[in-house]
């Protein structure tokens, strides 16, 4: 995508990467809050299938997202290994369920290629490109498209 | 920001209230109040608008108070007599008093033709015959001239400006002049014509330390001094010790100025109204030694000891039944300070008989603290910044979230309730909410902050369009959460221009139509079930729904075919893009109306609808919670999911029998309450939770009431009791969910849903689902 290609090449972002299902994805550790362990949600009703529900964080109200649901991939069953990534994106602040983190790496924007035009519209519409890293492909996230607009559904 | 801009700051608050109780006091005089105490009252806000303002160099402001104050003046003195055209000459110079106030803020700008030719009327108003330059009208005349005409070359004498430390803080570019040295000149002919014509005189002052602590200014009195006449000072600084025995913080210099004027010594004492008892002030007609006048007042202070002096009389005041009079006394009465030097009781007693009609309305009005429509002056009021009481409440929240969850461990032991543990319990948690309950009452304010506003709006509105209107206002003392109330403003604001501009007929087509050519919009706050009510209703021409329903399809908002009920043409103007205005006026059409304020109002978790009656008018209903902090909640559980229902929806609950509940039409079914049937709604099936309803006589049924007054029975699982909540937001960090009013913690810790009564039985009301939604259609 054009935001990665615009960052000055050399320069060295951090990424936290993690799994889901059997694929690998990251975030900029910038937008990591913090990571949790699997806690019930309370369902909120009328809600698209990838919204789990919300928790209670310290005080705030957090919404809990199914990474892999929003991707379009199958809904996950949290187990104790599951984990919620906290991540800021924009003014909000969002729990993102998924299987497992893996680790953190280092990478730089020459490492980063664009996301290849397959069809899936849900790739092409949540991932920001893809880092090739010791063999492994890791897909970074576009965090600020994962949450739906506010406006389109307070009308 | 330095301390300056710290007290202008407060002076701007502090004019808002004075220009809100100004226009309370006119509508009052309006509606025929016409005391007194009114008058006065609106003589005292512009006054202290106009004292203020000085202070800050505020000059077009100033200028056109001074004008505005001196026909309050003459009306309160009885020199001219109060008719209703004045009273609305008045309304409307009150007007252009907040724009000058505005502009000084740095909020828009004056029209100042439009100024100028209010002070004009007022002028004509304080004297109609217009004489030659009227003696009240000239110093308005004269302040217009630029200040620094004074300041110009000739024979400079420099005026040191006196030690303050507020002087360091000072902004030039705020005022406008600098505060160093500045000369002032001499205008020597004049200054010969003016001894011949015996209108000079001769001021001495002598600032106390006080004067400076209070963040006055000499060289501010000076240059108002000036504002007379030609000016003439000398700076006497013998009384200033060598450099280590000056305190800094004293003052120790005496000016003697000679000013030419024909404006008499009330004038002159009038610039010193604020340093009243601050300085010490003698002002001898005629020219008169400097030297003389010096050894006068050092004789005269001299002996008496300030401080002594300063405390004896502010005690004595103070101790008066009514603390208004403190505040009133120093600043109305302009009562002679050299008085000040004399044995104590003398001040106390002297301003009361020396100023008569200030000494006489303060008490006055002060005996009347219960009647809120008389402005009175300034009750005892704490200001405090937002910040530290939003975090107050925060803290509460988090407390009341901790003591239910205090509450539910100890529940979990198994401790009887009669225990001394569980009793010490009770009565924290009764603690608790009497905390709750005072803290949210720091922010409850009554609506009138908004609401008197709108009289303003509603007259420039109908000038605007040609139309006749009369406000009239209900409820101004409700109370609701500060919070809420500067959300308001606006759509409030939008609701009264859409009345006048498209509710209300223009004068001729409302005479053919029978009614009165002025028509009344009437604007109401009212407390029901635990939320605000604001209502705008006009007696106007109600809406054209035929015209509605074309424009609608005409914009591609709904489809032509499809069949609408008279309520929902009513809400297609809260329509996106929605506008029926023929052309597009200054006053409303543009096209982002109703759906803008249907916004905001859901925004705050309020909901807003439409009655209207062809010919007869429309009422705009607009419902928002108290606070957007607690609520009082019954928790139930539905469907394994824990639910809170706003208490203040609920009006019974009951375990019903099989007999009562009646099957009517294919799913639905009523429940038989006493004599009436209210339909029964499964809330888990309506948010989804559950695929089919458990039989209702195995729940529990809350009887709830929604906004418009429908009834209808909730089935839940089980009830768990009551709870007071906190509120948190859901749009904070996801959005707004059909049917969830907000979240709350629980004392264990989890997440429930507050339920939205009114949104569920409209959910229910769609189901099943209509072919087409015109608010869906709407959406896309």
């Amino acid at each position: 995508m054009t935001e990665a290609n615009t960052q000055a090449s050399n320069e060295t972002r951090e990424l936290i990467s993690f799994r889901v299902g059997e694929q690998e994805y990251c975030v900029d550790i910038m937008a990591v809050r913090e990571i949790r362990g699997w806690s019930p949600a309370t369902t909120l009703p009328q809600s698209p299938v990838y919204m789990r529900g919300v928790i209670n964080l310290r005080g705030a109200v957090l919404p809990i997202m199914d990474l892999a649901a929003r991707i379009g991939m199958q809904t996950t069953e949290p187990n104790v290994r599951s984990v919620f990534i906290v991540v800021q994106a924009d003014s909000r602040t969002v729990g993102l369920l998924v299987d497992a983190v893996s680790d953190i790496l280092s990478i730089t924007d020459d490492m980063c290629q664009p996301t290849p035009d397959i069809a899936c519209e849900n790739v092409r519409h949540f991932v920001k490109g893809i880092i090739s890293i010791e063999g492994r492909m890791i897909s970074e996230i576009s965090l600020d498209r994962l949450l739906p607009e506010r406006e389109a559904l307070a009308a | 920001m330095d301390e300056l801009e710290a007290i202008k700051v407060t002076f701007f608050q502090e004019c808002e209230e004075l220009l809100a109780d100004l226009e309370g006091g006119l509508l009052a005089m309006q509606d025929g109040n016409d005391d007194g105490d009114t008058v006065n009252a609106v003589f005292r806000a512009v006054h202290s608008i106009k004292g203020g303002a000085g202070a800050f160099g505020l000059e077009p402001l100033v200028r056109f108070a001074h004008v505005f104050e001196t026909l309050l003046d003459a009306l309160r003195s009885n020199e001219i007599p109060g008719t209703p055209d004045l009273t609305a000459l008045l309304l409307r110079a009150s007007d252009v008093l907040a724009d000058h106030v505005s502009a000084a803020r740095g909020l828009g700008v004056v029209d100042m033709d439009a100024s100028a030719a209010m002070a004009a009327e007022l002028k004509i108003a304080t004297d109609p015959n217009a004489a030659p330059a009227p003696a009240a009208a000239a110093p308005a005349e004269e302040a217009a001239a630029p200040a620094p005409a004074y300041v110009d070359a000739a024979a400079p004498i420099v005026i040191g400006a006196p030690q303050s430390d507020i002087g360091d803080g000072l902004d030039d570019d705020d005022l406008g002049f600098d505060f160093q040295p500045m000369t002032i000149t001499l205008d020597a002919q004049a200054a010969d014509a003016a001894v011949l014509d015996g209108n000079v005189w001769t001021v001495s002052i002598r600032p106390k330390s006080d004067l400076y602590r209070k963040a006055n200014e000499t060289a501010l009195l000076l240059r108002e001094l000036s504002r007379l006449g030609p000016i003439q000072a000398a700076l006497d600084d013998s009384a200033m010790p060598a450099l280590e025995f000056l305190d800094p913080e004293a003052a120790y210099v005496t000016w003697s100025v000679r000013v030419e004027t024909d404006q008499g010594e009330e004038a002159i004492r009038e610039v010193f109204e604020f340093v009243d008892g601050d300085c010490d002030l003698e002002i001898v007609r005629g020219e008169a030694p400097v030297a003389d006048v010096l050894a006068t007042l050092l004789d005269v202070a001299a002996p008496a000891p300030e401080p002594v002096l300063e405390a004896a009389p502010l005690e004595i005041v103070a101790e008066a039944p009514v603390a208004e009079i403190v505040v009133e006394a120093p600043v109305e009465a302009p009562a002679p300070v050299v008085e000040a030097a004399a044995p104590a009781p003398a001040p106390v007693s002297a301003p009361a008989p020396a100023t008569p009609p200030v000494a006489a309305n303060a008490p006055a009005a002060a005996a009347k603290p219960a009647q809120i429509d008389v402005p009175g002056p300034g009750q005892s009021v704490i200001r405090v910044d937002p910040e530290r009481i939003d975090r107050l409440i925060d803290l509460v929240g988090e407390l009341v979230i901790n003591q239910a969850m205090l509450a539910q461990r100890v529940g979990e032991y198994g401790i009887a309730p009669s225990s001394n543990l569980a009793m010490g319990l009770d009565e924290l948690e009764q603690l608790t909410r009497e905390i709750q309950d005072s803290v949210m009452a720091i922010r409850a304010q009554p609506v009138k902050s908004v609401f008197q506003r709108m009289p303003r709006l509603v007259r420039e509105v109908a000038n605007m369009t040609g139309k006749q209107a009369r406000l009239v206002m209900d409820g101004e003392n409700t109370e609701v959460d500060k919070t809420v109330i500067e959300r308001l403003a606006d759509p409030i604001t939008h609701m009264l221009r859409n009345a006048i501009d498209h509710g209300l007929e223009s004068p001729e087509e409302r005479k053919a139509a029978g009614k009165n050519p002025e028509g009344v919009v009437r604007l109401a706050a009212l407390h029901r079930s635990g939320r605000i009510v604001i209502e705008v209703q006009d007696d106007g021409k109600g809406i054209n729904r035929e015209r509605v329903h074309s424009i609608a399809v005409k914009k591609g908002l709904i489809s032509p075919d499809l069949q609408l009920t008279d309520e929902e043409i009513d809400n297609l103007i809260f329509l996106p893009g929605f506008s029926t205005a023929d052309k597009i006026s200054d006053v409303s059409g543009r096209g982002v109306g109703m759906d803008v304020v249907k916004r905001s109002v859901q925004a705050l978790g309020g909901r807003i609808s439409i009655a209207s009656r062809p010919g007869q008018g429309s009422t705009f209903t607009l419902s928002l919670p108290l606070t957007l902090a607690v609520l009082d909640g019954m928790v139930v559980d539905v469907a394994g999911e824990t639910l809170v229902i706003p208490l203040a929806c609920i009006v019974e609950s009951l375990r019903p029998k099989a007999e009562e509940i009646r099957p009517l039409g294919p799913v639905g079914s009523v429940l038989a309450v006493r004599d009436s049937f209210v339909p029964l709604i499964d809330v888990g099936l309506t948010l989804n939770y559950r695929e089919h309803s458990p039989a209702a006589t195995e729940g529990v049924v809350l009887l709830v009431e929604g906004e418009d007054g429908s009834r209808a029975a909730l089935v839940a699982d089980a009830i768990h009791g009551q709870r007071q909540v906190v509120i948190k937001s859901l749009e904070q960090n996801y959005q707004q969910v059909e049917g969830v009013a907000a979240a709350t913690i629980l004392g264990d810790g989890r997440v429930a849903l507050i339920l939205d009564v009114d949104a569920v039985i409209n959910l229910r009301r769609r189901e099943p689902p209509r072919p087409a939604d015109p608010t869906l259609i709407a959406a896309e």
